[in-house]
């Protein structure tokens, strides 16, 4: 599957990911020869085949809705990762 | 005390009879983790003033007549997308370069519990993905049997470590073959459990339908150990499963061969591995002929789809994972104009050449138009693989191939070709797809580079495939040969 420039740039807005220019001609060829190597796929039978989502079926592991209150030190250790913050605040770019 | 040979089971045996210290093991080992840390480069960071802490409680412990278990006192390394509480856990990204675990992975914290002295964190491929261990953001680790060639990945570090005895024992991650590679191209015994039997709470996410925390170590008995201490379910993690009673590990493994069934597939066998990989192979399997071990020829009919599934399921569950790096709560942040700005900056400059080159892989394949054709096409293929191997285990108890096509190469010689690297995933791929366990053990050498061999076990049988291994190392011996340091 042949993908073109047009196709990194959006693949890359979708992922938001920077692609500098001199990497963008590089990812497309990779992109490329991979997926057509995966493309082989399509050669498979799977007409009755239900997908496999779980290789060990396991549904609805549930836990009590039951508030588990966070560790103090672990919440500071959170809290020390922040790139930026105010107080105990984390300090973002406006989303709107 | 010779460090660089211990296993874990001769060390608890010399704490226990007072040969030693765990405080003296400790120092000899980081001090030879520290004489080694140019040469192999197989740790990210080495925690010294912990670890001798660690240590120095142990032998309290000891001298109290409390020892916890035969891991306390004993030095293990922790691969670097395995949380260590107040480390940091950089998966060899720079976009966690100074990010520092908040909480201990379950794994972590049951060795702990148990009394394991913890040396540091091992390097790897960034964010688990690669075969050689190249892509790390501090650089590559070299196999200690040849230091121009890779320790094999992801889990270069932790394999690199275990060989060279900067590390009694150690643990990886393996979604595609991560432990049981690098296992093999340094010559030791990695093993992935079966998928749901150890937690990942704590284990940076890859692919959550793949990953597995597994051990590395020098013997079969050792990876059990490790096996017991850190499996079982923990409430954090939603596909784990409890383990069946008779598949609960036995204190000591049964070493045996004979009467069990080991399965050849023939999809395997035709060639596109090298000489020198088949004839030691070849020679294994002569060896478990001669311990009574039945061998039959087997098919895995959708062998030849494996890789592509593995190449797409994995990217895409990678572009979900990998999608809350992006400069907000934790890791490197960028400022950008926007918002948006902020997360492309942040991802771009923060993540290398190959997670950017997977993660837009998966993106592409769940993208609206191509949904159908990639993923869901590759999780139908996915029971279909499953289904094969279902289908063989009514045959046979035991698969067996060798782990890896060929032995350790060239650093730099792989790195612009992703795909020839992908491809040398073809013997460990479908393991993780199907979510069967696997141990990688030596089978022997070509051209003086370890050769590793691989026992693939029905869901939750890794007692028959420990088994196995273990009649096979005491035949074989491959592991008494350590590499000699280069320094």
């Amino acid at each position: 599957m042949a993908l073109t420039r047009e196709d990194i740039t959006h693949i890359a807005k979708l992922a938001r990911l920077d692609v500098a220019e001199d990497e963008a001609e590089m990812f497309r060829n990779q992109l490329s020869s991979i997926l057509e190597f995966v493309d082989k796929l399509s050669q498979a039978e799977t007409d009755d085949v239900e997908p496999m989502n779980h290789v060990v079926p396991v549904h609805n592991a549930w836990r009590e809705d039951k508030a588990e209150p966070c560790p103090a030190a672990m919440r500071d250790a959170v809290i020390a990762e922040f790139p930026e913050r105010e107080g105990d605040l984390l300090k973002v770019k406006t989303v709107f | 005390m010779n460090v660089r040979e211990l296993t874990v089971a001769e060390a608890a045996k010399g704490l226990t009879s007072k040969k030693f210290s765990s405080v003296e093991l400790t120092d000899g080992v980081l001090k030879l983790a520290d004489g080694r840390k140019d040469a192999t480069h197989a740790y990210v960071s080495i925690m010294s003033d912990q670890a001798m802490l660690q240590a120095e409680e142990s032998d309290r412990r000891r001298s109290k007549g409390g020892a916890i278990s035969d891991l306390d006192g004993v030095p293990i390394a922790i691969k670097d997308n395995i949380l260590v509480a107040g480390q940091t856990a950089t998966a060899a990204s720079n976009i966690l370069k100074d990010y520092v675990a908040p909480y201990d992975a379950t794994v972590v914290g049951r060795l702990r519990l148990a009394g394991a002295v913890f040396v540091g964190k091992t390097n790897m491929d960034e964010f688990a993905m690669g075969s050689s261990c190249e892509t790390s953001c501090h650089g590559p680790t070299r196999n200690p049997w040849a230091p121009e060639k890779i320790p094999g990945g992801s889990s270069g570090g932790s394999a690199a470590a275990v060989a060279e005895g900067t590390a009694i024992a150690s643990l990886g991650s393996d979604t595609g073959g991560s432990i049981r590679q690098p296992a093999a191209m340094c010559g030791v015994v990695g093993l992935k459990p079966t998928y749901g039997r150890v937690s990942r709470y704590g284990l940076i996410a890859m692919a959550s339908s793949l990953d597995q925390i597994g051990p590395i170590a020098k013997t079969v008995d050792d990876a059990a150990l490790l096996l017991k201490t850190i499996e079982g379910p923990d409430g954090r993690d939603a596909n784990g499963l409890p383990i069946p009673a008779e598949a609960r590990l036995p204190e000591k493994i049964t070493a045996r061969a004979k009467g069990l069934r080991i399965g050849l597939p023939k999809e395997y066998f035709v060639g596109g591995m090298d000489a020198g990989v088949q004839k030691a192979v070849e020679e294994a399997i002569e060896t478990l002929r001669g311990l009574g071990a039945e061998i039959k020829d087997i098919s895995l009919p959708h062998a030849e789809h494996a890789l592509a599934v593995y190449y797409v399921l994995m990217p895409s569950e990678v572009s979900a994972n990998l999608a809350r790096f992006d400069g907000v709560r934790y890791g490197l942040r960028v400022k950008g104009e926007t918002l948006e700005d902020t997360y492309r900056k942040s991802r771009g400059r923060g993540f290398g050449r190959e997670v950017r080159r997977r993660i837009m892989l998966g993106t592409y394949a769940l993208s609206a138009g191509y949904y159908d054709a990639y993923y869901l096409k590759a999780l139908k293929v996915r029971r279909l693989i499953a289904n094969d191997f279902a289908q063989a285990f009514n045959e046979v108890d035991c698969i067996l191939t060798p782990t890896s096509p060929t032995t350790a190469w060239n650093l730099g010689e792989k790195l612009d070709d992703p795909l020839s690297m992908y491809l040398a995933d073809i013997y460990t791929v479908s393991v993780n797809v199907a979510g069967v366990p696997a141990i990688s053990l030596p089978c022997g050498f070509s051209d003086g580079l370890p050769v590793g061999l691989q026992l693939i076990g029905r869901h939750f049988d890794e007692n028959v495939i420990l088994s196995i291994a273990k009649a096979y190392e005491q035949a074989a011996d491959w592991r008494l040969a350590r590499p000699l340091p280069s320094n």
